[in-house]
């Protein structure tokens, strides 16, 4: 940069001695000024929001637990070949490894780990911890004895196999079961046991949840959306105001209001059995049904927005072109007018599927137990199973995902606004 | 006119159906909030009509539980200060960016503007790891430096999109007339995208203010904030109480939002001017 600056000063110079080369100077000192100022806020979301992702990302590979507690028995077993037993070498590093991690009272790190690769671990581990505990350190055939004493599940490959797995300092066992995928004893991917098979189901769940608020956003804002492009200007404005008030009110109040809507002895349920219409209370909350219709709800403002942002740019003439040549109405519409809102209906579909995708408080809030999203594990494995490994894979599999279609979404919309010129 | 009325009963029914179902969305979308807060006026803790009496007991109670006035206060003081940050960063960004063109300037813009398009338990999770990694997991730094984050791009959007309006001109006349790069930005340059500024302040406040998931994760129990407060509230027991706040944030957002609305007319009436 630098150089071709100085370049750029010895040709002007040569040109015109006395004009251009301050000029060159301005500009610099102007870019240096446009850097200046853009620095902070770039630094600071470089720092607090980059590097947290990218912890993230490394969160979802990191393995530690075993390096870190059992270093020698991970080292004896990367030579081990997984065809027979291990040596009595390694039998008695473990037991020397497992007395110290029980002291150290870093066991149950390794043993909840361990037990992610096979189940049945956890509590292997921290019996043998307990019974080693009353064990003098022997020779190491003396010690592998023991071992195979206290639990035949060390006699077993399988086992042994399991603790190497589980021993790299990367691993792809988070990210593979966030996709119903595992290595297995030979190292090939294959598909996950059926009672750890849930998360393809979950994100299934989650965009299928999405898709159908998108549409419900879709249908309901289609004519809304219109109304407002096509309404006498002084109605502009109230329809705005109806709109955006309800956008403006915080989430939570809006979700705690279809709570109480749609409790079993909530306003709803009570008109209904006044009116005379049910004679018993309709489990409405806690349902599928009232997460679509709260996220749809909340999301419908988007939609709405997104669309009128485009009709109002429609020309009317097209549509009176056409009707003047003699099209019905509902077919003028629909071949001449809606084909011109596909832009928007673009734009906003993705953003509310986008957004969507996310969800977690409204789902949390009014949904059932079959109702919850992606998100909801990943809080869930963050703050209450305490498995940041499986957090992160899931929140690899969301941000994938949802930065896809915002890559797409962003193309979109600088089409649309290309086109627009 | 999609719905001009010119031929007569089939296309009226059509009309007519058509102007429904659009009133009807609207209705949707304000009837859960109309339907319910009353309730907050109720004399007895039944969640449905008819009430059995006005009183403001719930407000009472909330406006006198040091639990509610405590995450009240949390939530001011994470809000303004994380809106402030916000607005002074977004805005010197948005100066620099429509100051000159640099290599990768695209790719920066995008880079301030990702922590808006990303899904909040990504940022949520990747914070909590970060927070704690530094050592300052639960505290009101760690809750401030991630709400500021989350305001960021909204006041550089509106900053930027005030800036694209803006008359360049006017600060070389300013600098000609002798004028210091300072004394400009502050007598030229900030009065004039003023507006700009502060609604991208609100933009920034109003998601501080309305923020769970973050919250949830990067702040301890010193630092409820009122969302986190009203959140557990709703998973606990839904109480008149919370009905009673809901409608104290109602109003709040109403103030905010007629603000708003209130910039934006300024900033037109001023571009009005300036063409």
């Amino acid at each position: 940069m630098s150089s071709k600056l100085v370049n750029n000063e010895l040709e002007s110079e040569s040109i015109d001695q006395s004009s251009k080369m301050p000029r060159d100077r301005s500009q610099w000192l102007k870019k240096l000024k446009a850097v200046a100022l853009v620095a902070p806020l770039f630094l600071f979301t470089l720092s607090v929001f980059v590097v947290p992702v990218i912890m993230l990302l490394v969160r979802s590979v990191d393995n530690p637990e075993l390096q870190s507690t059992w270093p020698k028995t991970v080292n004896a077993l990367q030579q081990w070949e997984a065809k027979a037993l291990p040596d009595a070498k390694t039998f008695s590093l473990l037991v020397i490894e497992i007395k110290q991690s029980r002291v150290d009272k870093t066991l149950f790190k390794v043993s909840k780990r361990l037990n992610y690769e096979l189940s049945g671990m956890r509590s292997l581990i921290n019996r043998t911890g307990r019974k080693l505990a009353r064990i003098e350190l022997a020779t190491p055939e003396v010690l592998k004895k023991q071992l195979l004493k206290i639990d035949p599940r060390w006699g077993e490959i399988h086992t042994w196999q399991a603790i190497k797995r589980a021993s790299p300092v990367i691993t792809s066992h988070y990210l593979l079961a966030a996709t119903d995928l595992r290595l297995n004893d030979a190292g090939e991917v294959v598909a996950a046991s059926e009672y750890q098979a849930i998360y393809i189901d979950i994100l299934l769940r989650t965009l299928w949840i999405a898709f159908v608020v998108t549409i419900l956003c879709l249908i309901l804002g289609f004519p809304l959306a219109h109304l407002m492009a096509n309404a006498p200007s002084r109605w502009t404005g109230w329809l705005m105001i109806g709109l955006l008030l309800p956008f403006w009110t915080s989430l939570l109040v809006r979700t705690s209001a279809w709570m109480v809507l749609l409790q079993k002895n909530g306003v709803l349920n009570s008109i209904l059995l006044d009116i005379g219409v049910i004679s018993e209370p309709l489990a409405l909350l806690y349902e599928r049904s009232a997460t679509f219709i709260a996220m749809t709800h909340l999301l419908l403002p988007f939609m709405v927005l997104s669309l009128y942002s485009v009709m109002k740019s429609i020309s009317p003439v097209y549509m009176r072109a056409a009707l003047s040549l003699g099209a019905h109405p509902v077919v003028a519409f629909i071949k001449v007018y809606i084909p011109q809102t596909l832009p928007g209906v673009a734009a906003g579909g993705l953003l509310c599927f986008i957004l969507a995708l996310g969800y977690y408080i409204t789902p949390a809030l009014v949904g059932g137990a079959d109702d919850q999203m992606l998100s909801y594990f990943i809080a869930y494995y963050t703050n209450q199973a305490i498995n940041w490994g499986m957090a992160s894979a899931l929140g690899v599999v969301l941000l994938l995902i949802s930065g896809l279609l915002f890559v797409v979404y962003i193309r979109l919309s600088n089409s649309n606004s290309l086109d627009k010129r | 006119m999609a719905f001009e009325a010119n031929t007569p009963s089939i296309n009226r029914i059509a009309y007519v159906g058509y102007l429904t179902v659009a009133i009807g969305v609207l209705i949707f979308l304000s009837l859960p909030l109309l339907a319910v807060l009353p309730i907050s006026f109720s004399a007895d803790s039944f969640l449905s009509y008819p009430l059995s009496g006005f009183s403001m007991r719930w407000y009472e109670e909330v406006l006198t539980s040091p639990v509610w006035i405590g995450s009240f206060k949390n939530s001011m003081i994470v809000g303004v200060i994380s809106t402030v940050i916000a607005m002074i960063l977004g805005t010197l960004a948005a100066l620099g960016l429509n100051t000159s063109d640099f290599k990768g300037k695209a790719l920066v813009t995008g880079l301030m503007i990702s922590p808006m398009a990303v899904p909040m338990i990504i940022s949520a999770l990747g914070l909590y790891f970060f927070f704690a990694q530094l050592g300052i997991g639960a505290t009101y730094t760690a809750l401030i430096l991630s709400h500021t984050l989350l305001g960021t791009p909204f006041v550089l959007i509106t900053v930027n999109a005030t800036l694209k309006g803006f008359d360049f001109n006017l600060m070389r006349a300013g600098a000609s007339l002798g004028a210091g790069p300072v004394t400009v930005l502050f007598k030229i340059v900030l009065p004039l995208i003023l507006p700009g500024i502060m609604s991208g302040g609100l933009f920034a406040f109003a998601t501080s203010f309305d923020e769970v998931v973050v919250a949830v994760f990067v702040a301890g129990p010193e630092q409820r904030t009122l969302p986190m407060q009203m959140f557990d509230g709703l998973r606990e027991n839904i109480t008149p109480a919370i009905l009673a706040v809901a409608m104290l944030l109602t109003m709040f957002s109403l103030l905010l939002l007629s603000v708003l609305e209130y910039l934006r007319r300024r900033s037109e009436r001023m571009s009005v001017v300036q063409n």
